[in-house]
């Protein structure tokens, strides 16, 4: 009970996230408009929007934790439970599926064990479908973290998941 | 198009093209210099409007008149939304530009605020674009450094701050009061219109929004003048068509030898693109189908492809329209039933469900589609698709965006153009319910996993 108690009181943001989440204040008139900047730096430090920190974000936005929370659920891009260290989106639209998108996007299912939108045990990859990555000159593509990956094609899948694996291990905690 | 010489993209392939000095050193930032010394802000509204300058996000309407609609003498703030949010699929050209040629981005977004008097620009940037985002930040900072943003830029009065606002994903964020709302930290339902956001835009102050590649050309439209833009493209075919002046970034993509984003005068062939930019079909096989101008735009037939690719052109063979002039190339190995079903399974991703037309009408087609390739279609679903896509939309006046007509057009065209060998597949998949009028089990229903 204690514990719970205790760590119930202790805040999802660091001091650090809070402080960078205030520096964009200043952008905009009001201050609302920093939701999405927020849910994305918190996202960047956790890998997800913990549902503490809902009310968080919102006591430095002057909301309350609905709006918030009615913004973060609109884009399926935020999740409550830490994604993997590397984000992976395969392009499943058009101009990557002629070149065999989704191919590629189920080769890598079966090489990562898991289905899009989910998260190798080891917690090193979140394999997700992508739609259009605006890569399709060099399709079939996919956005991993900051990196792009080019003219995949079924043969490189194994090579591609220990790119990924060691993206991975290279990434902060 | 051995003669053209590359405006938008003559920076591009210039060692270190993404930096101030290089985008300097090749006369960048001349345009603004031009104006802030010399020109007031109607006379960059007038010179714009003059050159015939239409918006390159999908929309085709004249910028410079849309800059004319903001009211006149406004208190302000006035914001201006840079629209880079380039999330149709088959398109890149912005990603080209900001990630290769981020001050042109930024020259034109700065010319554009001076023209509108606007003090505060936001750049919507998707998340899928983090090598552009960086790039951008980093143009935006040597900027700063330079007194080329801040305050009395260039020792002139003119005041500016931009800023990068990243996006989340969400294809609806591309249209423009869409955008506004995201960018107000709400969901990104579009709004209704009127007010239009020159009036009441972001915070309720009066907004222009625009596509980088259109803020893109307004340097050369002030450096080079109105007579060099408009000997670029085609003229006004009409008292309805403005005419389709300068030079565009064309995307190809899909079946093609050279997939890329190329550079031409308004108004070139969807043929002589994919046989001259994109290198022709790849393996050696025949072009069956194209898609015009990103998915929302419809389908072309390979018999369609002589249109030009200018704002007239795809609507004279029943596409929506230009769009993006993203090209998709389909080759003759391609089922239609695969493409409209790529199609319907994004639009239904994409809907951001507000209206209810869409929101349901791009879900039941999606699972049409998908029982159709699955096996079990029927004649009638053909009849069914073709029922949604006439009656989602702003043009069946039953949406509040033009997402469902987005959505509406792929199916419309491919059912009318393809109806054929829609209707050989699910003969030859469905021999025993082909014909098959009652209702049937939806595909959950019988074991097939929808996707």
């Amino acid at each position: 009970m204690a514990t719970a108690a205790a760590t119930s009181k202790t805040p999802v943001l660091t001091p650090e996230i809070r402080k960078e989440i205030e520096a964009y204040l200043p952008r905009y008139p009001t201050k609302q408009a920093v939701t999405l900047p927020a849910l994305h730096i918190v996202n960047d430090h956790l890998r997800c929007v913990p549902m503490g920190a809902i009310p968080e974000i919102a006591e430095i936005l002057e909301l309350s934790p609905a709006q918030v929370y009615d913004t973060l659920t609109f884009y399926g891009f935020f999740k409550h439970t830490p994604c993997g260290k590397v984000r992976a989106w395969v392009c499943r639209s058009i101009s990557c599926a002629l070149r065999g998108g989704e191919e590629v996007l189920s080769a890598m299912s079966d090489k990562l064990g898991v289905r899009p939108g989910e998260t190798t045990e080891d917690g090193r990859v979140t394999l997700e479908f992508g739609e259009c990555l605006g890569v399709c000159d060099f399709a079939p593509a996919m956005l991993a973290g900051d990196e792009v990956y080019k003219n995949m094609s079924v043969d490189q899948v194994s090579h591609v998941v220990s790119q990924l694996q060691s993206q991975a291990d290279r990434a902060a905690d | 198009m051995p003669d053209f010489e590359p405006v938008l993209l003559a920076n591009v392939n210039k060692p270190d093209s993404h930096t101030l000095s290089v985008y300097e050193a090749g006369g960048g930032y001349s345009a603004l210099r031009k104006v802030l010394k010399g020109m007031s802000p109607t006379e960059v509204i007038d010179q714009v409007k003059a050159a015939g300058l239409r918006g390159r996000g999908g929309a085709g309407f004249p910028t410079g008149v849309k800059w004319g609609f903001l009211p006149p003498n406004h208190p302000g703030p006035i914001y201006m939304c840079i629209n880079a949010d380039e999330s149709e699929p088959a398109t890149f050209n912005n990603r080209i530009l900001m990630e290769q040629d981020p001050h042109q981005v930024l020259e034109g977004t700065m010319i554009a605020c001076y023209a509108t008097k606007a003090t505060t620009a936001y750049i919507y940037v998707r998340y899928e674009y983090p090598t552009a985002y960086k790039r951008l930040q980093m143009a935006i900072d040597e900027c700063y450094a330079k007194n080329m943003l801040g305050n009395k830029i260039l020792g002139s009065d003119f005041n500016l701050n931009i800023y990068l606002h990243r996006g989340a994903a969400a294809y609806i964020c591309g249209e423009e009061t869409g955008l506004i709302e995201s960018l107000e930290g709400k969901r990104a339902w579009p709004r209704i219109k009127p007010p239009f956001p020159a009036v009441e835009g972001a915070f309720r102050k009066p907004t222009v929004v625009n596509n980088p590649e259109t803020v893109a050309n307004v340097p050369h439209i002030i450096n080079r003048g109105v007579d060099w833009y408009k000997s670029i493209g085609v003229p006004s075919t009409g008292p309805r068509d403005p005419g389709s002046y300068g030079p565009k970034l064309y995307c190809v993509s899909g079946h093609v030898n050279k997939p890329g984003c190329y550079e031409a005068p308004m108004g070139i062939t969807c043929r002589e693109l994919i046989e001259n930019q994109g290198g022709g079909v790849w393996k050696g096989r025949k072009v069956k189908m194209a898609v015009p101008g990103g998915i929302s735009m419809g389908l072309l037939t390979e018999k369609e492809l002589d249109i030009k690719l200018d704002f007239a052109g795809p609507g004279t063979v029943g596409c929506l329209g230009l769009g993006t002039a993203a090209v998709t190339v389909m080759d003759e190995t391609v089922s239609i039933v695969d493409y409209l079903h790529n199609c319907c399974r994004f639009f239904a991703h994409e809907s951001c469900g507000q209206c209810t037309p869409c929101r349901e009408g791009t879900s039941w087609s999606e699972r049409i589609m998908h029982r159709i390739k699955a096996g079990k279609g029927r004649f009638k679903d053909l009849d069914i698709l073709l029922n949604i896509s006439e009656s989602i939309g702003i043009m069946p006046g039953t949406t509040i965006c033009g997402l469902a007509d987005g959505a509406a057009w792929p199916m419309k065209n491919a059912v009318k153009k393809f109806r054929g060998e829609f209707e050989d597949y699910i003969r030859r998949t469905n021999p025993a319910g082909f014909m098959e009028e009652h209702a049937v089990e939806a595909l959950e229903l019988v074991g097939i996993a929808g996707h």
